[in-house]
């Protein structure tokens, strides 16, 4: 049984999937950066930047609105936000007398602007994950200058997520297998389920504990002297520059686009 | 004295107290390929793990004519290619070209010459061309494969198995016997597959409770039915 | 699928640029000396050990039971962490769960991420371990006082580092303190019983089989420092969420009110290219107190870092 956490990545033939990955994790991140700098209310420079993912979720051969149906994640979250259009003073747009609420116009703009951010800001890093294979991504970070120790466990988190992932399952299958509801008896109690998923959580520890000490073992016996060494994979070519200062020209014009109106 | 394993009057208990070798001793000459057998608990993983310095117990390793100690064994660690029982264990990288190339990345090998070795050791292991392929996606069989390579990319003198042909389907174990017939190189591998033993292996070592308790030419161990019985084993 | 949003994960956009920045700052000395620490105290193990114990917390926060209505508990990890590994490798490995997290799932943002790592992987941690570590310290270390400590110290990291993020959301200005606090309080010391009750299975389970891993976390390095640590991030998120609080009256909307003011945002939309247009992150009174709290905390931790470093070198002497 394998979950299969790699489909994140879609491989397609596209000039996106083939630049250095580097190019993609600085151009999301700047991407990223300006979608909060985007002042309340700029609706013009949010639908800039709106079309600028469709756009590349397009040039990426996913499909314009690939990312889009993925975006939803956050929504949860807008909860947080939801308040505002109650509270912040202003003029007021809608109001219930009868519950003594009104909605004013600045709580709503900024209620709106922080739901398109989130909205615009997660798609960017979903198309970031759909066009890059994590490997590459690792890579990149390692050679954008993040420590390289605190990359490698990034790594081989990811090599073991897998791993981990088919013993959960098993886990969680013999438990079900053992948990049988037997109509007019009661169900165990809240606190004692709590503590077999505890106990399942401490026994997943433990194998953990000994495959990290076998996976140093192979890897000792392979020479690793606690250094974690790599080699390069990929060369800026001419492509690469070009799209990294195209993109990056693009979004500060995204961005101008809110001193307008 | 070339690739020769010589360990002599090993000890070693676990921290737990647990004592796992009582006084090993054991010869094995250049090229031999010799089987380790012997019931679960008997201390086949815990002896292997010893040849190459991953534990370290009382009573002394000779590795191709030299000692292990801690000045040597780094240098031992390149000789000996150990293969863990579990793949998943052996394979910790994203992708089976970094995994095999990772013992050559610490040997300091120039690229080119790295790139040769990968290339090498996953043709002779049958898996040319899966360089990109990720470990996880890989099928148990061809798991152990890429485990094999991953030390043969290190040229080593001596291998070390650990089940090898545990969990593999009777074709994947046809495929695994034929490749470690193949290989030049002195070993020795520690199953419970009794039949690759009668197959594949001109010697056989029995390990139980931490001792050697037989010793010889596999045929005439295979004829001793007491002697396998007493230490839970069967001949195939 | 095998993973579950929670409501700790910050997304991009709900976090202002500005507080981003300091979060960022944060966890990224945060993180350096949580790199050094566990270089120490694992030496070429330090890779392997806490890549796969980071595998097994994203793992084991998919092991949940169900609760009521469609609900269910789960872990976040942060305390169990730390409470086994010490709470500088705890940093480490919820580091790289958020990171995989964010960058594989966009459960939680990139920008949000500096806040994220110091929610889930610092706060969690240094408060889950000290307060398991004090109630060790006073009942003695016995498996009723791990289960006890490790309950409250569960429990507590939760709403702690929910309350954490109510208060950057606040200053951010997208959720208003007065009510978000309560709620993200009120909602996770809910949640935090899940955790709580989980781990505490957990320290059961390890107590009864291998109870030599509890003890290799609680002599990992660090104990004092994370004291010092936590003090001070606990003051210095008191002092960020009260500051501008406490100039005006300790009003919700009197608070997202002035916040506007400082943020230049309650003027209607702007008609022209807004000569005086400052970036937000400049001028903001705001980040100007959490850049101060930033420097204060770093300092404060500096000075915590060096008593612990000079008393362990007395120490190592003295072996
Ligand atoms: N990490 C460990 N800590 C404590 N005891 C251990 C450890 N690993 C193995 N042992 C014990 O040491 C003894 C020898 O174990 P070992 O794994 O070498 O046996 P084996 O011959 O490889 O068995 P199998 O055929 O099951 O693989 C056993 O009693 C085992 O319980
Ligand atoms: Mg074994």
């Amino acid at each position: 049984m394998h979950i299969d956490l790699t489909d994140q990545y879609q491989h397609r033939e596209s000039l996106i999937h083939h630049l250095d990955p580097r190019v993609k994790v600085v151009v999301t991140l700047f991407f990223i950066l300006v979608v909060g700098l985007v002042r309340h209310g700029s609706w013009i420079a949010f639908g800039a930047l709106f079309l600028g993912v469709l756009g590349y979720a397009a040039a990426s051969r996913l499909g314009m609105f690939y990312a889009v149906r993925r975006s939803f994640i956050a929504i949860p979250f807008l909860l947080a936000a939801a308040p505002l259009p109650f509270i912040i003073p202003g003029p007021t747009l809608i109001s219930f007398p009868a519950l003594n609420l009104t909605i004013s116009e600045p709580g709503t703009i900024r209620f709106v602007s922080i739901m398109l951010r989130s909205f615009i800001a997660v798609q960017a890093g979903i198309l970031l994950a759909a066009t890059t294979p994590f490997p590459d991504l690792v890579w990149a970070m390692c050679s954008l200058r993040i420590p390289r120790p605190l990359v490698a466990v990034i790594a081989f988190m990811y090599r073991y997520i897998f791993v981990l992932a088919d013993e959960v399952i098993r886990l969680m299958r013999a438990r079900a297998a053992r948990s049988p509801e037997i109509p007019g008896k009661g169900k165990p109690s809240l606190l004692w389920r709590g503590r077999v998923t505890g106990s399942m959580v401490g026994s997943l520890f433990l194998r953990s504990l000994d495959r990290s000490e076998r996976v140093y073992g192979a890897m000792a016996s392979r020479g690793y002297d606690g250094e974690m060494r790599t080699y390069s994979t990929f060369q800026m070519r001419g492509a690469d520059w070009i799209s990294l200062i195209v993109f990056s020209l693009l979004i500060l014009g995204s961005l101008s686009l809110m001193f307008l109106r | 004295m070339h690739h020769t394993l010589d360990i002599q009057d090993l000890h070693f208990s676990y921290p737990d107290g647990r004592v796992a070798l009582r006084g090993v001793s054991l010869f094995i000459n250049p090229g031999e390929k010799t089987a380790l057998v012997g019931p679960n608990g008997s201390g086949k993983s815990t002896l292997l793990l010893h040849l190459n310095g991953i534990l370290r117990g009382e009573g002394e390793v000779h590795v191709c004519g030299k000692e292990l100690t801690d000045d040597s064994l780094r240098q031992i660690r390149a000789l000996v290619g150990l293969v863990f029982q579990d793949p998943d264990d052996q394979l910790f990288s994203q992708s089976v070209y970094e995994d095999v190339a990772f013992g050559p990345l610490y040997m300091g090998l120039p690229k080119e010459e790295l790139e040769q070795r990968v290339r090498q050791a996953l043709e002779d292991v049958g898996m040319a061309g899966s360089e990109t392929r990720v470990p996880h996606h890989l099928s148990e069989g061809e798991k152990k494969r890429v485990a094999i390579a991953t030390v043969l990319s290190m040229d080593p003198e001596v291998l070390v198995l650990d089940e090898p042909t545990a969990g593999l389907d009777p074709r994947g174990r046809r495929e695994l016997i034929q490749l470690l017939r193949g290989l030049p190189q002195t070993m020795l591998v520690a199953t419970h597959d009794m039949r690759m033993v009668a197959e594949l292996f001109e010697r056989t070592v029995i390990i139980d409770e931490g001792q050697v308790v037989g010793d010889g030419q596999t045929a005439q161990i295979l004829a001793e039915p007491h002697l396998l019985a007493r230490h839970g084993l069967e001949a195939p | 699928m095998l993973f579950s949003p929670t409501p700790l994960h910050i997304p991009d956009g709900f976090l202002s640029i500005g507080v981003s920045v300091v979060g960022w700052i944060l966890a990224v000395v945060f993180i350096g000396i949580a790199l050094r620490q566990t270089k120490d105290q694992l030496g070429e193990r330090q890779v392997p050990l806490m890549g796969v114990i980071a595998a097994f917390i994203f793992a084991a926060q998919a092991i949940n039971f169900p609760v009521a209505a469609g609900t269910s508990g789960h872990l976040l990890g942060g305390t169990l962490a730390a409470i086994v590994l010490g709470p500088w490798a705890g940093t480490l490995v919820m580091t790289a769960v958020i990171a995989v997290q964010a960058l594989l799932f966009q459960d939680g943002g990139l920008l949000a991420m500096g806040w994220n790592i110091m929610n889930m992987g610092v706060i969690t941690t240094f408060t889950g371990y000290a307060v398991y570590m004090l109630v060790i310290r006073f009942l003695g270390p016995t498996t009723r006082s791990r289960l006890i400590g490790g309950f409250v110290g569960a429990w507590l990291s939760v709403i702690v580092s929910a309350s954490a993020a109510a208060i950057q959301l606040a200053i951010s200005g997208t959720s208003p303190l007065h009510l978000g606090l309560p709620a993200m309080a009120g909602v996770h010391a809910i949640i935090g019983l899940g955790e709580a009750i989980i781990t505490v299975g957990a320290i059961g389970l390890l107590q009864a089989s291998r109870p030599e891993v509890l003890t290799t976390g609680e002599t990992a390095p660090g104990k004092r420092t994370a004291t010092f640590t936590l003090v001070g991030l606990l003051v210095a998120l008191a002092v960020a969420a009260f500051s501008p609080l406490a100039s005006a009256r300790p009003d919700g909307l009197e608070f997202i009110a002035e916040l506007q003011g400082f943020l230049g945002l309650a003027q209607g939309p702007s008609f022209e290219l807004m000569p005086d247009y400052t970036l937000p992150f400049l001028s903001d009174p705001v980040l100007t107190t959490m850049l101060a709290v930033a420097v204060g905390t770093l300092v404060v931790f500096g000075l915590a870092w060096l008593i612990a470093r000079s008393s362990v070198h007395r120490g190592t002497v003295r072996d």
